[in-house]
């Protein structure tokens, strides 16, 4: 007697779960870093409002995470959209076409300064990437100038660079599971670093070894250069002060000594409090960051699966909103929460290219 | 002669260590009800602390405001025609009421300040209004609208002492419009509705925990749906029908090792087969429920063992000496006497499941959803997802409504475990 209703629980059961595996889903679905989530959020949830489609669906997974979703195929069940704080790499790019993903748009919003600042009622600092380097990096090259390395001897920014005030090096940062750390180690630490000689060459060795073909050298090589760029110093100079950008505004207001490493977009709401140090002779701001001289700043993309067009209901629409003037240009709502906008004739360009569809 | 002097010496004995024997019963007492007030003090510490920061996230800042439905303005010529409904410039009259509000700004940068005192969502509660009533096409009326987060922080900081308020983010200009629109009594701090409901915001005004409460449900009830009939089941044939062996062993061994896995283990496993093998879509309750059945079967079949445990063999006999069945034993006499212990146990198990982060990050339950999901097939996240995600976010008005959705969430904690004692208290029996 019971036998039937049984059976009927079960088919029922069967029918949900896969009526649910193989429907066709009707919201966008982006995957990807989280520097470009406050804005891809953004985007999303003003399409959201003012279009009948969906709110699209924005995961932070970080860059790296993002693509390998990515990349996994074409299909409902993978991403469509997934943001990046770099551009998309020779490699991914390989992975993606060995699982279909031959077509992708490259989107280049904007891009995201990172700033190091002090309180604005002390002197503003000036530095070069090289006085960061040297007053941050865990092991410096010699001073007495040989090809070798010492463990960081510096006390002071005075002990760096003769030109910079005898104070104590104090700087409050992100910690290493930030993606500000990183960009930062890239392009401030990193750009230091190679402007010592030796240490440059090893990454010409490198490549050249890649080239004979010997990967092992190569890869070994490689990563020496980047331990000795990238390895930021624990012996106290450099302060973990956690991923919350606002807490290191507070604390360089408390401790007048002390520089912090934050996004462009906290300097430009606290402006009355912090300043940003000039790096190479360039202040931080939204010129200098938008057209490239101001050397710490890195390019904000995203990139979108041709196939899924026409297929999810709303990416092109998704794609005009964001590239539209009112959210990327230079007054948009997206420079409201802290983006640098791209100059105008990128943004043109930019605009073909999503209403072409312009694939990579 | 000498035993008598054996037994003075005995009680001289219990007399003489009395005191210490009573000095160290009193210890042993203070030190549990130390060790209770620690505890106590420990959560009153930390209620007082979220309540101090959350409570003010229940009130929002709301400007009054004469706002006419120009048809003009809106560009509706039509009010039947909801396509012309929704795309109208809302923002743009509210725009117009501001600028009628303070006739004297001028100047394009000054307007701009001026608008963002109002919230950007704020042009969507007139698109209700004028859906609901189409009548008030052309009329002013005065309404109450949402103010801008910065608006917001610089109210409720400000108390009534304007020297206290936060003016972080606050232009001159700004805080001399909003004084004087508490002086005309055009300010108010009102219930914050917006945060029960509706789902979640970049915009702290407009952000709320419907969205999350939701999602939180559905993967409740896959859950439980699941896991309960499924922990009972493997109980009662542990219990009552496996024969003792090195197999049924093994399995206990298991069960007893499941239980204490990292619940970002079962993340994975949940990424694994139901998003990789089975194709479902990421974000989604019915995949969140299911690694959670996952997380908490364990718990539910030891618990349930437990009870089936103990409820005495007498009963069992009884039964089958009066010629029932085994199946007749267990569904109509073990099974409800052990009832109030199995569903503490599985409650318990539940409310660890609704405060449980790791797994769902696996399967991309962590994101940005707007939209309020309506079944289990809809994206969602979860309360304790949307507490990690705001107490993220830069935005100050975050910081209350962290505290507030944790209030929430503990609202919900509390009222499931009341449930499990009430139902305990319900349906004991005793023999």
């Amino acid at each position: 007697m019971k036998k039937p209703m049984i059976l009927a629980a079960l088919t029922m059961t069967y029918a949900l779960t896969s009526g649910v595996a193989h429907a066709a889903r009707d919201y966008i679905n982006v995957v990807g870093s989280s520097t470009v989530y406050p804005f891809s959020t953004v985007v999303a949830e003003r399409f959201g409002k003012s279009t009948p489609f969906k709110t699209p669906k924005v995961e932070s997974t970080g860059s790296g995470g993002g693509l390998k979703l990515f990349c996994q195929g074409v299909g409902i069940q993978f991403p469509d959209i997934t943001n990046a704080s770099r551009r998309i790499k020779e490699s991914e790019v390989s992975m993606c076409a060995e699982n279909g993903v031959k077509d992708i748009i490259e989107v280049l919003i904007g891009f995201d300064g990172i700033v190091i600042g002090n309180a604005a009622s002390v002197d503003k600092m000036e530095l070069t990437r090289k006085d960061l380097f040297l007053a941050l990096a865990k092991e410096v090259p010699n001073p007495d100038g040989s090809n070798t390395l010492v463990a960081n001897p510096y006390k002071t920014w005075k002990d760096v660079n003769p030109a910079l005030p005898n104070r104590a090096i104090e700087v409050l940062g992100p910690p290493p599971t930030s993606g500000t750390r990183d960009a930062f180690a890239e392009l401030a630490l990193e750009g230091g670093c190679k402007k010592f000689d030796w240490i440059g060459d090893l990454k010409n060795q490198s490549k050249a070894a890649d080239k004979a073909g010997d990967k092992a050298k190569a890869k070994q090589l490689k990563n020496r250069y980047k331990s000795i760029c990238h390895t930021v110093r624990e012996d106290g100079p450099y302060i973990e002060a956690g991923e919350n950008d606002n807490l290191i505004v507070q604390k360089l207001n408390a401790n007048k000594n002390a520089l912090g490493i934050f996004g462009f977009s906290f300097l430009d709401q606290n402006i009355d409090q912090i300043q940003g140090a000039s790096i190479d002779g360039q202040d931080p701001t939204f010129d200098t960051i938008s057209d490239g001289s101001y050397p710490v700043s890195r390019p904000l993309y995203f990139y979108v699966k041709k196939a899924h067009i026409g297929v999810i209901p709303g990416i092109s629409e998704y794609l005009a909103e964001f590239t539209s003037e009112k959210a990327f240009g230079e007054e948009g709502y997206l420079t409201e929460k802290g983006m640098i906008p791209l100059n105008e004739e990128k943004r043109d360009e930019i605009a073909t290219t999503v209403a072409e569809q312009k694939t990579l | 002669m000498k035993e008598s002097s054996e037994n003075l010496n005995a009680i001289d004995l219990v007399n003489r260590s009395l005191k210490a024997r009573y000095r160290a019963e009193k210890r042993f007492k203070a030190y549990g009800i130390a060790a209770i007030l620690f505890g106590l003090a420990c959560l009153v510490i930390l209620f007082t602390d979220i309540i101090s920061k959350g409570h003010s996230a229940f009130l929002q800042t709301e400007v009054y405001l004469e706002v006419t439905f120009d048809s003009d303005r809106l560009d509706i010529d039509d009010v039947s025609n909801s396509a012309q409904l929704m795309a109208a410039d809302y923002q743009g009259i509210i725009k117009a009421a501001l600028r009628e509000r303070f006739p004297d700004v001028s100047g394009r940068r000054d307007k701009r300040t001026l608008y963002s005192l109002v919230s950007n969502g704020a042009g969507f509660s007139l698109r209700e209004m004028l859906i609901d009533d189409p009548s008030l096409l052309g009329k002013t009326v005065g309404v109450w609208l949402v103010a801008d987060d910065d608006i917001d922080t610089y109210v409720k900081s400000r108390g009534d002492n304007p020297e206290d308020a936060f003016t972080g983010r606050m232009s001159d200009k700004q805080i001399a419009w909003v004084e004087s629109l508490m002086e005309n009594d055009q300010l108010a701090l009102n219930f914050n509705t917006t945060f029960f409901t509706s789902g979640d915001s970049r915009e702290p005004e407009q952000a709320g925990i419907l969205g999350a409460v939701m999602g939180s449900l559905f993967t409740l009830i896959v859950t439980i749906v699941l896991s309960f009939p499924i922990g009972v089941a493997a109980a009662v044939y542990l219990e009552e029908y496996a024969p003792r062996n090195r197999l049924t062993d093994f399995i206990e061994v298991n069960i007893n090792n499941l239980a204490a896995v990292p619940s970002i283990i079962f993340g994975l496993l949940g990424l694994a087969i139901f998003i990789g093998f089975f194709e479902m879509h990421r974000s989604i309750p019915l995949v969140g429920g299911l690694v959670l059945s996952l997380m908490t079967l364990p718990t539910i079949i030891i618990s349930s063992r437990a009870a089936i445990k103990a409820v005495p063999p007498s009963i069992r006999d009884a039964a089958l000496g009066l010629g029932a069945s085994k199946m007749q034993m267990v569904l109509h006499h073990v099974l409800p006497l052990a009832m109030p212990g199995m569903l503490t146990g599985a409650i318990i198990g539940f409310a660890q499941a609704l405060g449980e982060t790791a797994p769902l990050l696996m399967i991309g339950m962590v994101a940005f959803i707007v939209d309020i999901p309506g079944g289990v097939a809809d994206p969602a996240t979860a309360l304790p997802v949307q507490i990690f995600l705001w107490s993220d976010s830069p935005e100050r008005a975050f910081v209350e409504r962290t505290s507030a959705a944790i209030m929430v969430l503990l609202a919900f904690l509390i009222s499931m475990n009341t449930l499990a004692i009430w139902l305990r208290k319900r349906l004991e029996r005793r023999w």
